[in-house]
């Protein structure tokens, strides 16, 4: 831990960041562009929420990391190693007992409080650059507020498949102004955004981080006949039994065979322990 | 510039382990301005007279040399400014171009002169640190991101502030200090008059 600045990156970068967080939380769901830093892993790997995080980061943080849900993927274990090692902090895999959650694309089962941190890593901030590659443009897009191109391509989405085909990265209004990416999560975990922890996201490769303070009212873009819906597979989990989980689909063998699991994997275990206890405890019960 | 005789004590005051107790002390300003009247708590650093503790903290986690700061009035003294330099190397520069300003609410004002941001890059304006004599949870009532129903906070004017929130997304964000404790208003909060106190 000696040979690196607490949580890796130097205090000049960490100030510069900070103010940036500082910025985005003051104008929620605008863009604030930052001089990203070239990180030990590459972009795409999540060297902005790793950045946000270092710079949020105090000795005292229970630190958890989820990739797509899980505590145990390669970049989930790499990171929370990486900030075991560089800020020393203690982490967890249990969701009620970190106080900073770095994500990937997925927003925990478990409730947040106020006491809580989430750290999106994003790859693409800007929710209309696959309308208009210009970053000129959008910018341009965003200070007008005009976001007809953004309606026009919902629209499009009910046109072609009779509904809006969009499942994750889903855009979000802020506060009734700004239109903002929610990073790749589902949209299934879009009407969780307006939670009493604050939301921190960062992008590396594409130099930006934004925020939401507790409470921000996040609403999801919609028409009013054909209204937002919060979708899952209608399933519930093999392994746990919940059925109001986000889950993923799971191929279990060559034969077409699979199986639908919750993509939460602290929301699972705990719940899977929980009805073990109570097997337990009732066969105790029974053989007494 | 050299540190000068004078300034000696500019050396002392400062974090005692910079990248630790910053990191705490910007968990604190961080839940400050994203929780708008919630009142935090700040240490760790002792600026020369009259500048706050609070203010004293916010100056060392946040400023260096690339952040202009403007001392207002009475905070414009060469034991701050010598202070100042010698932890963060921030430059001294006029309100119109100022990243961060200090100093007395009266001293600060108007509010017109600061950087706004623009329409494309809001980010862009100034952060003020409002010197008080005393702050608490009652007067003005806010609303708005960060605030669950309503919040209260003794504010030094509500016009202006009510003014700076219209701008949105342009405006200015305030931070306000007394001793150790700290409040924050960014430009989203709507400032309202208060009922009885």
């Amino acid at each position: 831990m000696t040979d690196y600045n607490f949580a890796y990156l130097d205090e000049q970068t960490k100030r510069m960041i900070r103010r940036a967080i500082l910025k985005g939380l003051a104008i929620p769901g605008y863009q604030v562009p930052f001089a990203s830093r070239e990180m030990p892993m590459p972009y795409g790997w999540g060297t902005g929420g790793v950045q946000v995080s270092a710079a949020t980061l105090t000795p005292e943080d229970v630190f958890k990391v989820i990739d797509q849900g899980a505590d145990d993927t390669t970049n989930a274990v790499s990171i929370r190693k990486f900030f075991q090692a560089t800020a020393g902090v203690d982490t967890t895999e249990e969701t009620e007992e970190a106080t900073v959650i770095q994500t990937r694309h997925r927003i925990p089962e478990a409730p947040l409080n106020e006491d809580q941190i989430l750290v999106y890593q994003v790859p693409i901030p800007e929710p209309l650059r696959f309308l208009e590659p210009r970053e000129t443009e959008t910018r341009k897009m965003h200070s007008l507020e005009e976001y007809g191109l953004m309606h026009v391509k919902l629209y499009e989405d009910i046109a072609r498949h009779g509904a809006i085909a969009t499942a994750y990265a889903y855009p979000v209004k802020v506060e009734g102004r700004y239109v903002m990416d929610p990073s790749p999560i589902p949209k299934f975990d879009n009407p969780k955004m307006t939670m009493p922890a604050i939301q921190l996201f960062g992008a590396g490769r594409e130099q930006r981080i934004y925020a939401l303070p507790p409470y921000t009212k996040v609403v999801s873009l919609d028409f009013e006949d054909y209204p937002f819906e919060a979708s899952k597979a209608d399933h519930s989990c093999e392994l746990c039994g919940a059925d109001d989980s986000y889950l993923d689909e799971v191929i279990v063998d060559d034969q077409g065979g699979r199986i639908f699991v919750c993509s939460d994997t602290a929301y699972c275990a705990a719940r899977q322990a929980a009805q073990s206890d109570a097997a337990a405890a009732q066969y105790e019960e029974i053989s007494a | 510039m050299l540190v000068t005789a004078t300034s000696t004590s500019a050396m002392q005051g400062g974090f005692n382990n910079v990248p630790t107790e910053a990191a705490r002390q910007f968990r604190a300003i961080m839940n400050a301005i994203a929780r708008p009247g919630r009142i935090e708590t700040l240490g760790g650093a002792t600026p020369p007279a009259p500048m706050s503790v609070a203010a004293g903290v916010i100056v060392l986690t946040l400023c260096d040399p690339d952040t202009g700061l403007h001392l207002a009035g009475d905070h414009d003294t060469p034991d701050i400014r010598a202070w100042v330099q010698f932890h963060t190397g921030a430059p001294f520069v006029p309100a119109e171009n100022a990243n961060f300003a200090i100093g007395r609410w009266e001293a600060l004002s108007p509010l017109t002169i600061y950087a706004h941001g623009t329409p494309e890059y809001p980010d862009r304006s100034a952060t003020l640190i409002i010197e008080m004599d005393a702050l608490s949870t009652d007067g003005a009532i806010l609303t708005g991101p960060g605030i669950e129903d309503s919040a209260s906070l003794s504010l030094p004017e509500i016009e202006a502030l009510k003014t700076n929130a219209l701008l949105f997304p342009l405006g200015l964000d305030f931070f306000f200090c007394a001793d150790t404790r700290l409040a924050s208003l960014p430009r989203t909060t709507k400032v309202t008059e208060g009922g009885a106190i």
